[in-house]
């Protein structure tokens, strides 16, 4: 089958590619972005792990095939973090609050808590555990994640005070 | 984990999708919000020769009013419909069913039309179209045709759409004052497939039950309609609903099967809990709008 060439912006990156149709947004970004935080596991669209924000929604990346993203703005894991290079304040907070172990799951988590973060400023626990319904975690027992929620959400509102308490003792 | 090689096509136009679909026959197949097609294909559980991207069609997407019925174009987003809040109030079932589906994430991709043309039988979209006697639109080059739900949903992923149709949009009944709605399911963890669900729909006039409208999900290869006990709550005092009973009586319309997730007795159980939920919370719903 014959390749197409597609364009896509990539953390504010121009990215172009020649993909073949079948080839989906979770790979073209893996293999010719460079972006390896989108990661996959289950590649059907159940562990979130290749979660991206595409034109400013959450979407599972190996849901899509990277020609549907032609002249898209992806925003991945590694765009998250501040221009200095420094971890942005999702991906501090999952730092902070032990919301990892292996890490495999991470970059997913935070595009997905970025994007909920971004429609819910001030989430209830109930509301957190349901925006990271979409994302899986073999690891954390997702407390520490519920936690580095809360943490980013304070930070984000200007008052990072819970944190202290939280980051020891699971 | 890889589909097999296809042919893409991105029209933009309804005209030049059909005759897409036209030409290629059974070898062709419309891709939506992919949410469910795109992990098929992965699996290699399917494969086709032409894919026909439907994302281009802007005339596919939007919701509007219609000659009392609230009418969505096909790729209409779940989550558009999820944030409008004229939803809520039209078409409360479809409201209350919205936040079932997947999660955000699948949600800001899937789409009304891709989730009832794919007509799985433990989702919710099928068994809400069933319960509200939707109709769906389907389009072909020889023109449109309007399909009631019930003739629409004709097995487990399969429908009245024949080859070379697509379906364009779905029709869903507004209800009068008097009206109330629930919807419910239960799976083992969020977002995941159902083991049951169930919608209901009840009017009342004057404190008695004018119209009902009661429809599992996971409970069969189609959405089930429990006619029965459609028809036994006609009359009956809103107020005095004995839901447990018409719940027994409901799922009796019922015929599921096991599976690894729970035995058809385990199922059952289940759904007639759910459905006596629904139809107290609809019941209330109903009467706080009479």
């Amino acid at each position: 089958m014959s390749e197409v060439t597609v364009h896509m912006s990539v953390n504010g990156t121009a990215r172009r590619g020649r993909v073949e149709p079948r080839k989906t947004l979770a790979d073209f970004l893996r293999e010719d972005c460079v972006a390896t935080s989108v990661h996959l596991a289950c590649e059907h669209g159940v562990c979130g792990a290749c979660t991206v924000i595409v034109d400013g929604v959450a979407s599972r990346s190996c849901l899509m095939f990277a020609v549907q993203a032609d002249g898209a703005s992806i925003t991945t894991a590694e765009g998250l973090a501040n221009p200095d290079g420094s971890l942005g304040i999702v991906q501090d907070a999952f730092r902070q609050c032990h919301g990892l172990q292996c890490g495999f799951c991470t970059p997913g988590f935070v595009v997905s808590v970025t994007a909920f973060l971004q429609e819910n400023a001030d989430p209830s626990l109930e509301e957190i555990r349901e925006g990271i319904a979409g994302n899986l975690c073999r690891c954390t027992g997702y407390q520490g994640i519920i936690k580095a929620v809360q943490h980013a959400a304070a930070t984000m509102a200007g008052t990072p005070t819970a944190m202290t308490t939280s980051t020891e003792g699971n | 984990m890889k589909p097999a090689p296809f042919e893409y096509h991105a029209p933009e136009t309804i005209a030049d999708a059909v005759g897409l679909l036209a030409q290629h026959g059974d070898d062709a197949k419309p891709l939506a919000g992919g949410q469910s097609l795109v992990p098929l294909l992965s699996l290699r559980l399917t494969r086709f020769d032409h894919l026909v991207d439907l994302n281009k069609i802007g005339a596919l997407s939007g919701i509007s009013r219609d000659n009392g019925h609230v009418v969505i174009g096909a790729m209409t987003r779940h989550r558009a419909v999820e944030l409008d809040p004229s939803i809520a109030t039209s078409v409360p079932m479809l409201a209350a069913a919205m936040p079932w589906i997947g999660h955000f994430q699948i949600r800001n991709r899937g789409t009304i039309g891709g989730s009832i043309a794919h007509a799985d039988p433990a989702a919710e979209l099928p068994a809400v179209a069933a319960a509200l006697d939707a109709e769906l639109e389907i389009t072909s080059k020889s023109g449109v045709r309007r399909v009631a739900a019930a003739d629409f949903f004709q097995g487990t992923f399969m429908t009245a759409i024949d080859t070379g149709e697509l379906l364009t949009a779905a029709r869903f009944p507004v209800w009068g004052k008097g009206s109330g709605f629930a919807f419910t399911e239960f799976a083992r963890r969020s977002g995941d497939f159902a083991i049951a669900g169930v919608g209901v729909g009840l009017e009342a006039t004057g404190g008695k039950i004018t119209r009902a409208a009661i429809a599992f999900m996971g409970m069969g290869p189609v959405p089930v309609r429990a006619t029965d006990a459609e028809k036994a709550l006609l009359g009956v005092s809103i107020a005095s609903l004995d839901a447990a009973a018409v719940a027994r009586v409901a799922v009796g319309a019922t015929d599921p099967t096991g599976d690894v997730h729970a035995s058809a007795a385990n199922r059952t159980k289940i759904a007639t809990h759910l459905a006596e939920q629904a139809l107290t919370r609809a019941a209330s719903n109903a009467a706080a709008n009479a």
